[in-house]
């Protein structure tokens, strides 16, 4: 670049950043919005069922059937509620009161001593179906531990002859949060990144300011990159930010290197603001760019990145979708980084996609301004 | 008076449906969202790939491993042989699920100890980490106790009989698709209104509303009808789609379902209206929108239970109408409840509505003298 083009560029930057300065919303997108939603969603967002409220029906009551249900009250997952019939239970359940019913029949006794095989009746309310197979998947565990228990106080050998030993690679204490907090980081900056771009030139766009930019001496390369310049520092404060906040209050580990995190994340801010700075390409007012922004960034990162909803259990053509979804290699990097290391296998091919859905994005959008310009 | 608010909300509509970018917002990206989402947002795992060390090369663990490749939820991707390659499957995300069968499993299980099988899983998703915990556990005991009655084995005093009531397969498209009509409806329905005064804000048409004969009153009305107008329809196409396209039983009356998407859509609309007083630029409505959205989303009940949430975040829910209407729309689809039995819900709405709205027109008012 020579020196003449060198100089219009700081002065374009000298006019973006008063620009930013004087009118605080884009520092607020940059910052007060991630933290505002980092915050709600780090408190609001969990997966871990405890105390699930459950019914607990004895029709006869007996010393099996106590022994049977005192396992529930010692569960963490579980606040049993007693009932004394069927219907009671689940007209609790239709009244939301409880998740699940756990019934022992009135022969319930009778046919354990006889022949065992006693069927213990497990209703869950199917309604949040991941909800319901968690729970389910927890009185299983309550029973499994109540037969071993049981055989090991009668000196019986176990009914069930495995002893299984989970281990969880990773996040041994299986909470929701550890993992959920990398990824609502990803969705978060997909947000940021794109808003301010996409809003600050759709403005221009509208009151006209970018044709007199553009009658002016100064190159679309220019333009582009004096826009770009100030909104990356912004959108790179605001994911320190939101870094600092995973780390320091929600005591999220970081298991893998600073600047393996901070290259990871300049790449992924590349590719956000190039999807804002297209969308402002093709939108002329803030209402249409704002709508786009929202229904192309917010939703695909939180739906299809894999930061909740699992990729490789989606049906084929949404998972050729999820490609070109920028936040899903940010998520898979970040799950990474966070919890497991610096695993170069799960990064490079990652970080490699992010730069050329970087590259695309700012390459289609000079193309898309260029045009326009016509 | 209603010749001056019809007239505003025909001209409101004319607004947002004439030029055919905003048009288009409305209704492509919206029912392209429903179709994606619809097979995108699902909790239901298949194909999960997995790994199998066995150490134990006998017919018993052979017939273990064959459980596991038969099931639907699984994928056997590598056979191992050495123990050395467990953590780099797990790390580089080739395999979720390493099943390692100890040396002396076939021995153990002959003479009645507990024979030991570890199951290691990735933690970095830690809820799909509990349900592949809870799909290879129900494989586990369920080899288990057949291996033990073929055996002689003791029969174990009581089994479980499971079974989920209103969504017996328990498929998570049910749950997710009603979820999608108050959260598009919410989307739409605040953008339209939130953004309405804005507009005419910075384009200055506002001043030359407000010189008119029309009250302050009758100046929302004609901005809040559009909006709630644009929101039932929106819904009404998002449920026609969730029961022919998708298969979800709507179990419910179409009254009940109504009434609650009315009282939801005229909260939105509410707190559509009020964002749209208090900025003055679009920029600041969208800012406004997104920040009351993305919480009212999150918090809803939308993806992860309210149960689970801190008391303190459950509490500050309960502002929130979406949460209200998700109760509803769910349990009329799956449920068959009716109007009476989800009084519970409706009331807060109706409520939140009423607050909103009185909250608009008061800073309206203060606004436009």
């Amino acid at each position: 670049m020579n020196p003449v083009a060198l100089r219009r560029l700081r002065g374009l930057l000298r006019k973006e950043f008063l620009q930013i300065w004087r009118d605080p919303s884009a520092l607020a997108i940059a910052f007060l919005l991630p933290a505002v939603l980092l915050l709600i969603f780090g408190y609001g967002v969990s997966l871990d069922a405890r105390n699930v409220p459950l019914a607990l029906v004895t029709q006869r009551p007996g010393a099996l059937a106590a022994s049977f249900t005192a396992a529930f009250s010692h569960s963490p997952y579980f606040r049993p509620r007693p009932f004394l019939t069927i219907q009671e239970a689940e007209r609790a359940m239709r009244a939301h009161e409880v998740q699940g019913i756990v019934w022992l029949p009135s022969d319930f006794a009778r046919r354990a001593q006889a022949g065992g095989d006693a069927p213990i009746g497990v209703i869950v309310n199917g309604v949040d179906a991941n909800d319901a197979r968690i729970v389910e998947g927890y009185v299983q565990q309550v029973w499994a531990t109540w037969l071993t228990a049981r055989a090991r106080r009668r000196g019986e050998a176990a009914p069930t002859p495995l002893s299984v030993q989970p281990r969880v690679r990773f996040n041994p204490a299986v909470s929701s949060r550890d993992y959920l907090v990398p990824g609502l980081i990803a969705v978060i900056m997909t947000l940021t990144g794109a808003l301010l771009t996409a809003l600050v030139i759709a403005r221009e766009w509208e009151r006209g300011t970018m044709e007199a930019l553009m009658v002016t001496r100064v190159t679309m390369r220019e333009i582009l990159l004096a826009k770009l310049i100030p909104y990356f520092l912004l959108g790179m404060g605001g994911m320190a930010a939101s870094v600092a906040i995973a780390v320091l209050l929600f005591g999220v580990p970081l298991a893998g290197s600073w600047w393996v995190l901070a290259g990871a994340s300049a790449l992924f801010m590349l590719a956000a603001l190039g999807m804002g700075l297209l969308i402002s390409g093709f939108a002329r007012s803030q209402f249409v760019a704002g709508q786009i922004a929202l229904i192309v960034t917010f939703l695909p990162a939180f739906l299809l990145s894999g930061f909740v909803f699992d990729i490789g259990s989606m049906p084929r053509a949404v998972q050729w979708i999820t490609h070109v979804v920028a936040a899903r290699y940010f998520v898979a990097i970040l799950q990474s980084v966070f919890l497991a290391g610096n695993v170069w296998p799960v990064i490079l091919p990652n970080a490699l996609a992010l730069a050329v859905i970087a590259a695309i994005f700012l390459g289609l959008a000079r193309t898309v301004f260029r045009r326009r310009l016509d | 008076m209603w010749r001056q608010v019809l007239a505003l909300v025909i001209k409101e509509l004319l607004a947002v449906l004439r030029d055919p970018k905003s048009r288009m917002v409305l209704i492509g990206p919206p029912l392209i969202q429903l179709v994606v989402f619809g097979y995108a947002a699902t909790f239901d795992l298949n194909h999960v790939p997995m790994a199998v060390y066995n150490q134990d090369s006998s017919q018993a663990s052979r017939e273990l491993v064959a459980h596991f490749a038969g099931s639907p939820t699984f994928r056997v991707v590598a056979m191992l042989r050495s123990g050395r390659h467990i953590d780099t499957l797990i790390d580089s995300r080739q395999a979720q699920l390493v099943l390692v069968i100890d040396r002396r499993f076939t021995r153990d299980l002959l003479t009645r100890r507990p024979a030991p099988v570890q199951a290691i899983v990735d933690g970095r998703n830690s809820n799909t980490a509990l349900l592949i915990e809870g799909y290879a556990n129900t494989i586990l005991t369920d080899f288990a106790l057949r291996w033990g009655r073929a055996h002689g084995g003791p029969a174990p005093p009581a089994v479980l009989d499971t079974r989920a009531l209103y969504n017996p397969t328990l498929s998570s498209r049910w749950f997710i698709v009603p979820g999608i009509v108050a959260l598009l409806t919410q989307v739409v329905t605040l953008l339209v209104v939130g953004l309405s005064v804005a507009r005419e804000r910075e384009t200055g048409t506002f001043d030359q509303l407000l010189v008119t004969p029309m009250r302050p009153v009758d100046i929302l009305l004609g901005k809040g009808l559009p909006g709630l107008l644009i929101g039932v329809l929106e819904a009404s196409a998002i449920i026609a789609a969730a029961v022919w396209w998708f298969d979800v039983p709507l179990r419910g009356g179409l009254l009940a379902l109504y009434f609650g998407l009315l009282l939801f859509v005229i909260a939105v609309t509410g707190i559509g209206l009020m964002i749209s007083s208090l900025v003055s630029t679009q920029q600041q409505a969208l800012l406004g929108a997104f920040l009351f959205m993305v919480p009212s989303v999150i918090l809803s009940g939308f993806a992860t239970p309210i149960a689970n949430m801190p008391a303190w975040v459950q509490d500050l829910t309960l502002v929130n109408p979406m949460r209200y209407f998700l109760v509803i729309v769910r349990a009329v689809f799956l449920e068959g409840a009716g109007v009476a039995a989800l009084v519970s819900q409706e009331w807060p709405m109706a409520a939140i509505g009423a607050v909103s709205l009185v909250a608009a027109t008061w800073l309206f008012r203060r606004r436009a003298i």
